[in-house]
């Protein structure tokens, strides 16, 4: 697969450099550095408590570290929040499912259209020319992220009321719909059975693949993350303990012990 | 496409709604109804606070802040217009009515600060001060009130072109055509991106702003736009209905009542707003004519006003527990159900 990749792996687009945080005495990240590369799809993993999703805050600009430096496209990035992140061209997903609940799916995922809509309320109010052609043009988009992820038929349920998995979906849909260059997912599968989790893996794969979106995902199935990621970096104790592709990262001793354990027979 | 509630485009139920809404506001009313009565103590101060209500509506039901304060951004638009018509010569009425609109607007971006730190009830005690620091301004510069030491003054006449509307039906007239601009515009906000950006604040603010929605700007934007309603709904509230412009007829009772009217009526609902507002105004004439013609002087009046004020309470309580929604949505239950017997 690697040979004939529409979009192949480049130079790094994402680096975090020595990044430490910490809530009062509680370390959550201690001098982590890792660098995520152009179109890659990298896996972060690690046991609970790791800070793996406290690394993803720190890049989408929910937290501020208070040591180290995050630098995306060459550009670093300090004093920021989530608002300008998203500009810069980073979107997200969150472990928790972050929907706008009273919302309809296709309303959520025209939200993620944020950053391409900029007729002000003035022209809404009036419905100009520019704010109608606008509104049409970014439903057009949604319907076909909505036709890509299979969830036509639910398009205009409000979002609180569907089960678990399609929210996930749902919040997959939205971050696709800003055309962000990176894509923070955490624990996309998270409560996910086995069909549910393959198809996940094909949109992601899918996105990569056709769009060359660079994914940086948390994921706690193995099997998944070995399967998917072109990279993968483990955290342990908030700090980084190996970085390399899948394979290597099987093999190496102290992710083994700290993460990965044996297989007893 | 089969959605049939794509916004954008109206549908065909929506023009249908809007003509017979219209029908009957500019000719059934109008011919039907001669008694002042109706369009000066019912239809006029019913249209006037419907539109406080939409103001309310976008600050709290569609961007979810909690705010408390409704009468104070009347008072400032309602003095503002008297003092703009008072000293700006041959100022047209509604020209005077947009820039009202748009200083109360301005007290709506002070007060919505605190909206940037705090939220849920903290916000509302916050916003609070924009109803007792308004109104306390005004009755403190003698200028706001042109020196006027009686303390009420009579509003001036609304002139629109070299006519004056003067007579209840005149009156009635005028606000009509405002709300309706008014309302159409509120509902191209609500359901275009605006709204959405609201709603999106009001639901889930971190990933609100991980999409790229300032919560800065919307919050403002919000608080601002509520208030221009409000400013505009208080100066036609003092020009048509009071009649007079004393700071004390906007205290925080009216507030409460706003409140009241946008949370019974349905949060998050234009039209919420209206049915809210004709419930909270209609129901205490109501009871009180069922209170006289039915036991004809035998229950004290006093009782029943108390009656009314438990009626009340206990409706708002019921109303929580089994819609939360309000009226608006029971409303489109019943014509949903309606629909499906037929």
């Amino acid at each position: 697969m690697a040979q004939e990749r529409r979009f192949p792996i480049g130079s790094p687009i994402l680096e975090v450099k020595n990044v430490s945080l910490s809530f009062g005495g509680v370390k959550a990240i201690t001098n982590a550095s890792f660098s995520i590369l152009t179109h890659e799809i990298k896996a972060i993993i690690g046991p609970n408590g790791a800070g793996k999703s406290s690394m993803l805050n720190c890049i989408n600009g929910i937290y501020q570290p208070q040591q180290g430096s995050i630098i995306f496209k060459n550009e670093l990035l300090s004093k920021v929040n989530p608002n300008l992140i998203a500009k810069k061209g980073i979107s997200r997903t969150f472990q928790n499912l972050a929907l706008f609940k009273r919302m309809s799916v296709l309303d959520n995922i025209l939200i993620g259209r944020r950053l391409h809509m900029n007729a002000n309320f003035v022209q809404v109010a009036f419905q100009t020319n520019k704010a109608r052609r606008e509104e049409l043009e970014n439903r057009k988009k949604c319907e076909e992220i909505i036709e890509f992820l299979e969830i036509d038929d639910i398009k205009n349920t409000p979002v609180g009321k569907l089960p678990y998995g399609l929210q996930k979906k749902v919040e997959l849909g939205r971050a696709l719909a800003t055309e962000a260059e990176v894509l923070l997912l955490d624990e996309p599968m998270a409560g996910m059975n086995v069909e549910e989790k393959r198809e996940m893996c094909r949109f992601i794969l899918k996105v990569n693949d056709e769009i060359g979106t660079t994914m940086v995902l948390i994921e706690h199935d193995m099997g998944v993350v070995m399967d998917i990621s072109d990279n993968v970096v483990v955290l342990d104790y908030g700090k980084t303990l190996a970085d390399g592709p899948p394979s290597e990262i099987r093999a190496n001793q102290d992710v083994i012990d700290a993460y990965l354990g044996v297989a007893h027979d | 496409m089969k959605s049939n509630n794509i916004f954008m485009e109206y549908t065909k139920n929506d023009i249908i709604n809007f003509l017979l809404l219209m029908f009957v506001a500019l000719l059934i009313i109008p011919i039907t109804i001669e008694s002042g009565y109706w369009y000066s103590s019912i239809l006029i101060p019913w249209l006037c606070l419907a539109l406080a209500s939409i103001g309310q509506q976008i600050v709290m039901g569609y961007a979810g802040q909690l705010a408390l304060g409704a009468a104070g951004f009347m008072a400032a638009g309602a003095f503002a217009c008297y003092n703009l018509i008072l000293r700006v010569p041959d100022i047209p009425f509604f020209v005077a009515l947009v820039l009202s609109g748009l200083i109360a607007a301005a007290f709506g971006i002070l007060f919505g600060l605190p909206s940037l730190r705090v939220r849920g009830i903290y916000l509302m005690v916050a916003t609070l001060a924009s109803q007792f620091f308004i109104v306390w301004m005004i009755d403190k510069f003698g200028w706001f009130k042109n020196y006027d030491s009686s303390g009420i003054i009579t509003a001036q006449d609304i002139v629109i072109m070299g006519k004056s509307f003067t007579s209840p039906l005149e009156m009635y007239l005028v606000i009509v055509f405002v709300v309706t601009v008014l309302t159409l515009l509120a509902v191209n906000m609500a359901r275009g991106s605006t709204g959405r950006n609201w709603m999106a604040v009001r639901d889930m603010d971190i990933a609100a702003e991980s999409m790229g929605i300032s919560l800065l700007r919307t919050k403002l934007q919000a608080f601002a736009i509520s208030a221009f309603y409000c400013g505009v709904a208080g100066a036609l509230f003092a020009f048509t209905y009071l009649k007079s412009l004393e700071p004390v007829a906007f205290d925080i009772k009216l507030s409460f009542k706003i409140l009241f009217m946008v949370i019974l009526g349905g949060l998050g609902t234009i039209s919420g707003a209206f049915i809210g507002a004709a419930f909270i105004l209609l129901f205490p004439v109501l009871l009180n004519s069922v209170g006289n013609n039915i036991f004809h002087g035998a229950i004290d009046a006093t009782i029943i006003s108390s009656i009314e004020q438990v009626v009340f309470g206990v409706l708002i309580i019921i109303f929580m527990i089994y819609e939360p929604l309000g009226m608006a949505k029971l409303w489109d239950n019943i014509i949903l159900k309606f629909k499906k017997n037929n």
